[in-house]
């Protein structure tokens, strides 16, 4: 297991809207290196918990330091620059729905870098092959599947090549082999590239390939209520709610 | 179909014994009749034999297990179920059921709806001071930063909000100036006096009608649209997905709608005026004003001021418009009819404030007597 000093601190955070948390005093720290999953029952705050993490929430309480920068009282270019260090995979992809999936990667490209136009083409090109997409990159995202608008959106959040990725539930919604090829492809892209993922899914099957660690959040005593290894958490945790959130699904997957 | 016997047994019981098919269609004729049966003799036992019912779907069980957890004095028994009955109606906790019953959502009382409404208007309000500032700190930018500006998307609003608009403003414009040249001639036609439909129809077109109308027209069909566009991103979080790649949604989504709108509307006001002009020449040649004395006597009623007067309210227009569509687009809330909500609103945010800024543009070129 890869691991390597805290990229993400998130520190005594309260998660919620509008000021009414929903988790509290929620802490942990994501290494460098490391594929991370959020887990919890639905409901639980795990989407909301990562919109605070990439900025979209302002938090109520705590804080969320990556890299040591705190993306909710930055503005201005440094703001700017601690986004360009982390790539983000919405749940339904979000792709820019009137531009090609070429410009879709080309985007980021264009708008932070003085690359010539022909570089921005053929970065955008790799980074749709690193995904298995190079012969639909002019294709609208109408045009394609749930699943490859999913790699392709993962291919927008790395055309800066971040060191962190955050995957919004990456598996959902497809079938077990599209969302098999996924978790390889997350797999290879830690190994070879060394980025950081921070995952939030439901999906035990890909939690059990993938992960190297998982918190898991419970919305009734509104907090994090495991950390570490699932197979370790789904073996010994002396937490009744958590044995059973993997070994329910664990032999339901079995049967 | 199904039937619903009554009876009462000699040793005090009475018997509801009901056959045939419990199901949808059937149990709205014997719901009641079931429940006055059970009412008349509250301190009897009650024993429900559902032996001959052959099959029960959804509302048949309703009825059943209305009719065992209905609050009485005695109890209420159901016999004789069929298993294939007996594992759906099982599934059921009596207890849990009759309490957990949702209450009835009660009305606010008057003065938390004042607060509340008092509370959102006074958030909206922030909402768009908000918007305003960073809307002119993106178009600041834009101004000393022109190449930031997304050109190509530019080009691609102002053909669907300025080329794309020309027929429905040519038609409207033109009935309009047909239509009031017309009301106007056929009374001034009484005293003689039809040449000077040209004066009254020169005026209120170039000063009035006309950017009002062009305003009016974009305010349905552009802000609209861009109240749509930008709620569909909103919705599909391409929005959020901007913020987190670090590009501004304003500069990137508002600001070329707003430059868009800023170069097409004068130029569908100057096209209204001339079509409604041209409306208005047409129906008076009918009341035999020749086209040159037309002009001729338009020439001498309007000067470039009053042109002007209706060309600058244009871009005043187009700026709130614009604005306003875009901003309800990014309020766009979560669902399927936020984006139809929030196109509604841009439309009717959009007009309020066309009369309210006609209004004062009314009284400042009274008192500025331009």
């Amino acid at each position: 297991m890869p691991t390597g000093d805290s990229i993400i601190r998130v520190e005594d955070l309260a998660v919620g809207y509008d000021g009414q948390a929903i988790l509290e005093h929620v802490s942990f720290d994501v290494r460098a290196g490391e594929v991370f999953v959020i887990l919890g029952g639905s409901g639980s705050g795990k989407s909301t918990l990562l919109k605070h993490m990439i900025g979209l929430n302002p938090p109520i309480a705590g804080r969320v330091l990556i890299e040591g920068r705190d993306l909710a009282q930055a503005s201005g270019d440094e703001r700017r620059d601690i986004l360009k260090g982390i790539g983000v995979m919405y749940q339904s992809g979000a792709l820019f729905g009137s531009m090609t999936l070429s410009e879709n990667v080309r985007l980021s490209l264009e708008e932070y870098t003085l690359l010539p136009p022909p570089a921005i083409d053929l970065i955008a090109r790799m980074k749709l092959e690193l995904v298995g997409l190079d012969q639909f990159s002019g294709h609208l995202p109408s045009e394609i599947s749930g699943g490859m608008q999913k790699r392709a959106a993962i291919a927008r959040a790395m055309a800066l090549d971040p060191p962190i990725l955050f995957l919004d539930e990456p598996s959902a919604g497809l079938d077990p082999i599209t969302s098999a090829e996924l978790d390889a492809l997350i797999r290879r892209l830690q190994r070879s590239l060394g980025v950081t993922f921070v995952i939030v899914t439901h999906e035990l099957a890909s939690i059990y390939a993938i992960a190297d660690r998982v918190i898991m959040l419970d919305k009734r005593t509104r907090g994090v209520v495991a950390e570490g290894d699932p197979r370790k958490l789904r073996d010994d945790s002396d937490n009744a709610y958590v044995r059973q959130f993997f070994r329910r699904e664990a032999t339901a997957e079995a049967a | 179909m199904a039937t619903l016997a009554v009876s009462d047994t000699p040793d005090g019981h009475r018997l509801l014994a009901f056959a045939g098919r419990l199901d949808a269609t059937s149990v709205p004729a014997i719901w009641d009749r079931a429940h006055r049966a059970l009412a008349e003799m509250p301190g009897r036992p009650v024993t429900v034999d559902v032996a001959d019912v052959d099959s029960c779907d959804g509302a048949g069980i309703a009825l059943l297990v209305d009719l065992a957890s209905h609050p009485r004095a005695a109890p209420v028994d159901v016999v004789r179920m069929r298993p294939a009955i007996a594992t759906i109606y099982h599934q059921f906790d009596l207890t849990h059921l009759e309490h957990d019953l949702d209450p009835p959502a009660g009305r606010l009382p008057i003065v938390e709806e004042v607060g509340r409404a008092t509370y959102s208007i006074g958030r909206d309000l922030a909402a768009m001071v908000t918007f305003v500032g960073s809307l002119t700190s993106a178009l600041l930018y834009a101004f000393t930063h022109p190449r930031s500006v997304r050109w190509r998307d530019v080009w691609r609003i102002c053909e669907r909000t300025g080329a794309d608009a020309l027929p429905i403003v040519a038609l409207i414009s033109f009935l309009l100036g047909l239509i009031l040249a017309f009301q106007s001639a056929v009374p001034m036609k009484r005293f003689g006096a039809e040449i000077f439909v040209a004066d009254l129809l020169g005026l209120s077109v170039l000063r009035e009608l006309g950017p009002l109308m062009t305003a009016i027209l974009l305010a349905g069909r552009s802000g609209a649209a861009f109240a749509a566009e930008i709620g569909t991103m909103t919705v599909n979080q391409e929005v959020d997905a901007l913020t987190t790649m670090g590009l501004d949604p304003v500069r990137f989504l508002v600001t070329p709608r707003i430059i868009a709108a800023l170069l097409m509307t004068p130029l569908l006001t100057l096209f209204a005026d001339l079509v409604a002009l041209a409306g208005g020449a047409l129906t008076m040649q009918t009341f035999s004003i020749p086209l040159v004395t037309f002009f001729k006597e338009l020439d001498s009623a309007v000067d470039f001021t009053d042109f002007m007067a209706g060309f600058v309210k244009s871009f005043v227009f187009a700026f709130l418009i614009a604005a306003v569509g875009c901003l309800r687009g990014l309020q766009t809330g979560a669902g399927a009819s936020a984006v139809g909500d929030s196109a509604t609103r841009a439309v009717v945010s959009g007009i309020i404030l066309l009369v309210i800024v006609d209004g004062i543009f009314a009284v400042a070129y009274f008192v500025l007597d331009i």
